[in-house]
C-alpha cells in the first residue's frame, strides 16, 4: 500500500511536471526556440490569480480565466518585445534573450510582490477521495491537474491537426521559408503559439500553487527547469511526449526518494534522463529528424 | 541619469550632513532575489536602531549603509568593497551565512571590525579574530535543540527532515544528530530535500510516520516547513513538530492557515509577541514603518546596531578613529561585554566570536508565540 502511495504521490507531481512542460514542447516544436521564461509566466499567473482570489474574494475558476487573459497578453507582449526582433538571429541569442527575460520577469515581480512567500489558497479545497478503507488516498487537485492535462492535451493536438492556424504551425515547424512562401503569416503564427502557451503557463501556475501551496517569485523557475526536463525526456516537440514525460520524471522522482535515498533523488532522477537519451536521442516519443545537406 | 546623479548628490548630502560626527557603519545582505525577506528584515532592524539613536542626540551617531548581495558571495564582495570605498569603519558582515563566509574572510585581512546580525555558520567567525555573530552558530542551535527536547522529555523516537544543499540545514542537522543520544534521543527516520525537489515531502513524512517517530525535527526555513506541515495534515500525521529560528515567520505568511502551526516548537532568541517594553516599542515602530510584524533577523539587526552603541561608548571612542584603531577596541569590548538587547538578556561573545546567550524555547498556540517555560 506504500508502494501505491507512492506511486500516486509520483503521479501528482508528475501531472504537476507534465502541464508545464506542455507549454515549453509546444513553444519549441513550432517556434522551435526553448521559451525559459515559461517558468516565469507561470508565476505571473499564479500571482494574478493569488490577488483575484483572497484579495478581491472572486471565485477561483473565474480568478484563472482573468490569470489566463493577462498571460495570454504577456506571453505577446513578451514575445513581440524580446523574441520576435531576434526572429532572424542565431538561436544562441534567441536562447540568451529568453533566459534574460526570465530573470527579467522575476525581479519586476519580487518589485512588485516583494520576497515574502504567500500561502495560495487551493482553487478546490484540499479534500482527497479515499480508497480502501482510507489507506490509499488521491487529493482532488491531483485528480483535477490529471484531468486539465488530458483534456488540455487533446484540445491542443485536435486545435493542431484539424484547424486551419494548427495546420500554419506545423507548417512553420517543418520549414518557416517554405511556409512563408505558401501564403501563411509566420509572424502571426508564431506569436499565437505564445499566445496559447502563455494561457496554459496560467493554468498550470494555479494548478502548482494549489498542489504545492507556497507562491514566491522564484516559484516558476525551479519546477520550469524540471519541466523542461520532463519535455525533453518525453521528446521535446511532442505533445504527449511532455505527458509522458512529466508523469514518469514524478514517478521516478518520488521512488528514487523512498527506495534509493532522500539525497541523491535529483541525481537519479538526472541519471535516468542521461540514460534514456543515450539509448533514444530524441526523447521517449520524438521523432528524430534527419538534417538534410 | 539625471536621476542617478540626483539621487547621488542626495545620498553624499546626507552623508556629509553627519560627517565628521557619525560613526559610519555598513553591512551587506540580500536586498533582492530569493532570501530578500532576511536582508531587508536585517537592514529595516539596523535602520530603526540608527535612528533611534541618532535621535537622542548623544556622542555616537551613526550613519549607515546597507549594498545588496543578492545571497550570492561573489556579489556580497563586491558589494562590501563598495562600503570600503565609502568609508565604512565597522561592519555589519553580511545577513546570510554564504555570502557572509566571503566578506568576514575580507573583513579579517583588512581589519574591520564586523558584527553579523544572523550569518550563523560556523565558517564566518572561524580563524578570525574580529568577526563576531549576534546570532547562535549553527552548531549550537543543533546542540540546544538536542538537549531542549531531551530535557523536557517531549520524545523518545525522533525524525529529522533537513534540506542537504543548504550550509544551515546542515549544521544544525550535524550537531542536532552527533548529540542526539546523550539527550536519550533515538533518531529513527532521517531524511532530506534539496532546491528543485522541495515540493513534495509524502516520502520524507511516510518514513517518519511508519517509523514511529513522535517527534519531526525540522532544521529549515519556514517556508518549506509550511509545505510540510500542509502535507503531514493532508495525510493525518500528527507528530509534535520542533524547528529552530528559520522557523520564525511562518505565522506571517500571507494566507497561511495558522491552524497547521498549532503546537510547533520552536527555539528562537527573538519573540515579536513578548510583552517587555524594549519588544513592544521595536514591534510597533517596525509596523509603522514596514507595515509587517519584525522577524528575528530585524531584531539581531536592531540589537547589532546597540551593541555597537555600548561598545563604542565604553571604549570611548570617537568618529575619526581608523577602522584599524576601532577594530582593536571592538575585539576588547566584545570580549567583555554583556549586552541586554532584544534577542537575549546578559548576552557574551567568546573569543571566537560565537555568541552566547540562551534560546528561548516558544510554543505556537491559538496563531501566536507563547513562552515554553
Amino acid at each position: 500500500m506504500t508502494f501505491l502511495n507512492f506511486f500516486i504521490s509520483g503521479i501528482s507531481l508528475g501531472s504537476i511536471y507534465a502541464i508545464i512542460a506542455l507549454g515549453y514542447t509546444m513553444v519549441y516544436g513550432i517556434a522551435k526556440m526553448l521559451n525559459f521564461a515559461h517558468g516565469d509566466v507561470i508565476m505571473v499567473g499564479a500571482y494574478v490569480c493569488f490577488y483575484a482570489t483572497s484579495r478581491y474574494g472572486l471565485n477561483p475558476f473565474l480568478g484563472i480565466v482573468i490569470a489566463m487573459i493577462i498571460c495570454t497578453l504577456l506571453g505577446i507582449i513578451v514575445e513581440r518585445l524580446a523574441y520576435k526582433p531576434l526572429r532572424q538571429a542565431p538561436s544562441l541569442a534567441v536562447l540568451i534573450t529568453a533566459i534574460g527575460m526570465s530573470y527579467f520577469l522575476q525581479n519586476t515581480a519580487l518589485l512588485l510582490w516583494s520576497s515574502n512567500p504567500k500561502v495560495f489558497p487551493s482553487i478546490i479545497g484540499r479534500g482527497a477521495f479515499k480508497l480502501f478503507d482510507g489507506e490509499l488516498s488521491i487529493s482532488h487537485i491531483t485528480a483535477l491537474t490529471i484531468g486539465a492535462c488530458l483534456v488540455i492535451m487533446a484540445v491542443l493536438t485536435l486545435f493542431i491537426s484539424k484547424t486551419k492556424m494548427g495546420k500554419a504551425m506545423r507548417a512553420c515547424s517543418e520549414d518557416k521559408g517554405a511556409a512563408q512562401l505558401m501564403g501563411i503569416n509566420v509572424n502571426a503564427t508564431i506569436s499565437m503559439t505564445f499566445a496559447i502557451g502563455s494561457g496554459l503557463a496560467a493554468v498550470a501556475g494555479a494548478l502548482l500553487c494549489s498542489a504545492y501551496p507556497t507562491l514566491m517569485p522564484t516559484t516558476g523557475s525551479l519546477p520550469g527547469i524540471k519541466a523542461f526536463t520532463a519535455a525533453v525526456f518525453g521528446g521535446i516537440g511532442s505533445i504527449p511526449g511532455a505527458f509522458l514525460g512529466g508523469l514518469m520524471l514524478g514517478v521516478i522522482e518520488i521512488f528514487a526518494k523512498a527506495y534509493i535515498s532522500s539525497q541523491l533523488s535529483d541525481a537519479v532522477v538526472f541519471g535516468v534522463l542521461i540514460v534514456v537519451l543515450l539509448v533514444k536521442p530524441a526523447g521517449l516519443l520524438g521523432k528524430m529528424t534527419q538534417e538534410k545537406v | 541619469m539625471k536621476k542617478v546623479l540626483v539621487c547621488s548628490l542626495l545620498v553624499l548630502a546626507m552623508s556629509a550632513s553627519a560627517f565628521g560626527a557619525a560613526f559610519k557603519i555598513g553591512g551587506t545582505g540580500p536586498l533582492t532575489g530569493g532570501a530578500a525577506i532576511y536582508g531587508n528584515a536585517a537592514k529595516n532592524g539596523a535602520e530603526i536602531a540608527v535612528a533611534e539613536i541618532n535621535a537622542m542626540g548623544g556622542d555616537i551617531q551613526f550613519d549607515l549603509r546597507y549594498e545588496d548581495d543578492t545571497h550570492d558571495a561573489e556579489k556580497a564582495v563586491n558589494a562590501y568593497n563598495a562600503l570600503k570605498d565609502w568609508g565604512m569603519q565597522i561592519s555589519l558582515g553580511s545577513v546570510t551565512s554564504k555570502p557572509a563566509e566571503a566578506t568576514a574572510a575580507e573583513n579579517f585581512s583588512d581589519r574591520i571590525f564586523a558584527l553579523t546580525p544572523s550569518a550563523s555558520s560556523a565558517a564566518v567567525t572561524e580563524g578570525k579574530d574580529n568577526v563576531f555573530q549576534m546570532c547562535f552558530v549553527d552548531p549550537n542551535q543543533g546542540t540546544a535543540s538536542a538537549q531542549y527536547i531531551g530535557e523536557k522529555g517531549f520524545a523518545k523516537k525522533v525524525a529529522v527532515i533537513w534540506k542537504n544543499d543548504d550550509v544551515y540545514s546542515k549544521g544544525v542537522r550535524d550537531t542536532f544528530v552527533a548529540n542526539a543520544g546523550k539527550y536519550g534521543l533515538e533518531i529513527v527516520s532521517e531524511t532530506a530535500f534539496a532546491d528543485g525537489n522541495d515540493t513534495d515531502f509524502s516520502v520524507q513524512l511516510t518514513d517518519a510516520k511508519e517509523k514511529g517517530a513522535e517527534l519531526v525535527f525540522l532544521p529549515m526555513y519556514y517556508q518549506p516547513a509550511s509545505l510540510i506541515l500542509a502535507q503531514a495534515q493532508a495525510m493525518g500525521y500528527a507528530p509534535k513538530w520542533f524547528g529552530i529560528d528559520g522557523m520564525d515567520g511562518i505565522l506571517t505568511m500571507e494566507g497561511f492557515d495558522k491552524s497547521l502551526a498549532e503546537g510547533v516548537m520552536l527555539l528562537t532568541p527573538f519573540n515579536a509577541d513578548a510583552k517587555d517594553d524594549k519588544t513592544q516599542k521595536f514591534v510597533k515602530t517596525y509596523q509603522e514603518k514596514f507595515g509587517e510584524i519584525p522577524n528575528q533577523f530585524a531584531a539581531d539587526g536592531y540589537d547589532c546596531v546597540y551593541a555597537y552603541c555600548q561598545a563604542l561608548a565604553q571604549a570611548k571612542a570617537t568618529p575619526d578613529m581608523s577602522a584599524e584603531d576601532l577594530c582593536g577596541k571592538m575585539i576588547e569590548q566584545f570580549t567583555t561585554m554583556t549586552f541586554n538587547g532584544l534577542t537575549g538578556e546578559n548576552v557574551k561573545w567568546s573569543k571566537n566570536g560565537e555568541v552566547t546567550k540562551d534560546p528561548k524555547g516558544m510554543v505556537i498556540k491559538n496563531g501566536a508565540y507563547v513562552g515554553l517555560d
